[in-house]
């Protein structure tokens, strides 16, 4: 197994004068060159977990382990991190060139090898061009690149980066979190990365850690995240549409809306569970059909969602009233009361 | 076609009526005020106007002859560039060190931030009252400490020497500015993001790096509008020096405007103290705009 990167231990975090923990305890374990994203609502403690990573914040309780080293209470500057920050924190005042050569002021490093660094990390990211340039005159996407160089100039142990796409527009988003992905499969850096935006989690992660008020709920690979989430939290957050959950005696059963089709199209028709769809509604968005409507037959009258890929090409229509199927293998239990995840249940009658 | 409600646009609605009748009262009080009493004294530079004898006579440049060939006058003017230049520095030093203690979050901040403001707020004809009392010859409490810790023997003198008189006043002066130049400088640095103090942090500069390389480039137009404030209430200022010195010992802390108090209603000489005031106008137009330029080419970021 790699080394450790960053651990954090039970940490606690609480704001003077907050009636709660924004971090609440929080255990993770990085390991050496990994992408874990840290993904929740606004409000969850993800960016306050990133900070009292770099050190910005001080931990209530618990620790912070870099390398293998506790570094509560240690400054920024002595924990070998790098942040880039949402809004880039690019200083207005220098040049990018200055920018980028900036953290190697404090390491004490001579002007000629600080110069010969920054124009290695610009032209890592492809702003050697700009290098003259002030951030003001500089695209978003552009200034994003200077930040990351920025933080990558020192070769830092670890990336920590709060949201570095979110100032960007739709179509830059997705482009950039491309470059984002490759930039750290040549860098290889453990990287933290926060974001709300779930698309940016699943694309770009190794590993996700969803959290929420202050506790991580789940972490592990997208994809066991995404079908196998540990509780309803993660299940409605994770998916869009949401997964969808049918009360049935004492708890609920969950599906994802691209699992439940036309009864005709599921196929294994032994080990599936059929139910009546009241279509309301039915959007067509980009190739697949949502459908909107409420499902009998397998627990309480439900509204649901159904996502129909481009491939179902059975013809629906409003106020239909249809057969649908779901997989057994597809379905989730939860425990209505605390909403976690619980062994299979029957759900033939 | 139905005609749309409200089509006429009523008076209020006219941008070239409502503009002007909101500028009316600025306007007013800068004419009234300002312009009026600053062409009144343009007027009587150049006239024999004396409050015995208001009459108007043009006189050309002679009341500024006589004021050149006056040593006073030239005492006064290097006196207002001590005070103005020493008292500035010590502002600016001051108050970036105040701003820098206000801006820290610790309990009972807003307390401590009146209290800072207190001196600005005060009149300055009370406070320098009290300063009359804390420089006493005999009465002195400065002097009290001093003789009881033993740093001198006898009283000091604050005012009665010529090189501690003049020290004395800037230093209430400087007193009495710090605040406001404290809190227009808090507001700069308020106005840095947190997210550059925090890159900072992370990028591993330590306090005189960020103090260097980032707040004070960052505060610099707003530490430059500070500057050009002070100056100017500094250099056009007489109440200091008149309620601690009256400009004494031996025209020792005589700076222009209280000299031009001095000659033009001590006097009586109307003529000649509006001179000495005009002279001053040119010089404050020129820093101002010197300042005022230098402030637009920075912020540019």
């Amino acid at each position: 197994m790699a080394a450790l990167a960053v651990a954090v231990r039970n940490l606690e975090k609480r704001y003077h004068g907050a009636d709660r923990n924004a971090v609440d305890g929080v255990d993770i374990e990085t390991t050496e060159g990994e992408y874990l994203v840290l993904l929740g609502p606004s409000g969850c403690g993800k960016t306050t977990l990133l900070r009292t990573i770099a050190g910005l914040e001080q931990a209530t309780a618990g620790e912070v382990l870099i390398g293998g080293n506790v570094v509560n209470g240690l400054p920024p500057r002595a924990r070998q991190v790098a942040m880039v920050f949402q809004s880039y924190a690019l200083y207005p005042h220098k040049s990018v060139l200055q920018n980028i050569a900036f953290p190697l002021k404090a390491e004490k490093i001579h002007k000629a090898e600080r110069e010969k660094k920054a124009r290695w990390a610009a032209g890592l990211l492809g702003i050697e061009p700009l290098l003259d340039r002030k951030p003001r005159q500089l695209s978003g996407g552009e200034r994003q690149r200077v930040a990351l160089a920025r933080a990558l100039v020192r070769e830092p142990s670890v990336f920590l980066l709060d949201e570095p796409l979110s100032n960007l527009d739709a179509k830059l988003r997705a482009s950039a979190r491309d470059e984002l992905k490759q930039f750290q499969d040549n860098v290889g850096t453990t990287t933290i990365y926060v974001t709300h935006d779930q698309a940016e989690a699943m694309g770009l992660g190794d590993r996700i850690a969803v959290m929420y008020e202050g506790r991580i709920r789940q972490i592990g690979p997208p994809r066991e995240v995404y079908e196998d989430p540990a509780d309803t939290f993660v299940a409605t957050f994770l998916g869009s549409p949401p997964m969808n959950l049918v009360k049935r005696d004492g708890h609920l059963v969950g599906f994802r809306p691209e699992n439940l089709l036309p009864a005709d199209v599921v196929e294994g028709n032994g080990s599936s569970l059929t139910a009546r769809l009241d279509i309301a509604r039915i959007e067509y968005l980009s190739g697949d059909r949502h459908v909107y409507g409420t499902l009998r037959g397998i627990g309480e009258e439900t509204r649901v969602i159904a996502r129909l890929p481009a491939t179902v090409t059975v013809p629906l229509e409003d106020g239909d009233e249809r057969q649908f199927a779901i997989h057994e293998r597809d379905l989730r239990f939860f425990d209505a009361e605390s909403g976690e995840q619980t062994a299979p249940q029957p759900v033939r009658a | 076609m139905t005609p749309l409600q409200g089509r006429t646009s009523k008076l209020a609605d006219r941008e070239g009526f409502l503009a002007p009748l909101f500028l009316l009262p600025a306007v007013i009080y800068i004419i009234a005020l300002v312009a009026f009493p600053l062409v009144l004294a343009i007027a009587f530079a150049f006239s024999d106007v004396t409050v015995g004898n208001p009459s108007f006579d043009w006189v050309g440049f002679d009341n500024f002859q006589a004021i050149f060939d006056d040593p006073v006058f030239w005492r006064s003017l290097r006196n207002t560039v001590i005070f103005t230049v020493i008292s500035m520095l010590l502002v600016i030093v001051l108050a970036k060190a105040l701003a820098m203690i206000l801006i820290a979050d610790f309990r009972g901040k807003w307390i401590v931030r009146f209290l800072v403001l207190l001196p600005w707020t005060t009149p300055i004809a009370l406070s320098a009252v009290a300063w009359l009392w804390m420089l006493d010859s005999v009465y002195s409490p400065i002097d009290w400490v001093l003789r009881s810790l033993g740093f001198i023997e006898s009283n000091v003198y604050w005012l009665g020497k010529d090189t501690l008189a003049m020290a004395s006043v800037i230093a209430v002066h400087t007193w009495r500015i710090v605040p406001l130049a404290a809190v227009i400088i808090l507001a700069g640095l308020i106005s840095i993001p947190d997210d550059i103090k925090d890159a900072a942090k992370i990028d591993g500069a330590g306090f005189w790096r960020t103090l260097f390389e980032i707040t004070l480039p960052l505060t610099l137009p707003v530490i430059a509008v500070a500057t050009l404030f002070g100056a100017v209430l500094t250099f056009t200022d007489m109440g200091v020096v008149y309620i601690l010195t009256r400009g004494g010992p031996e025209n020792a802390t005589q700076v222009l405007p209280s000299y031009a108090f001095l000659k033009g209603i001590g006097s009586g000489d109307l003529a000649q103290g509006a001179a000495i005031a005009v002279f001053l106008f040119p010089l404050m137009l020129a820093a101002a705009v010197a300042i005022l330029r230098s402030v637009r080419k920075m912020e540019t970021f």
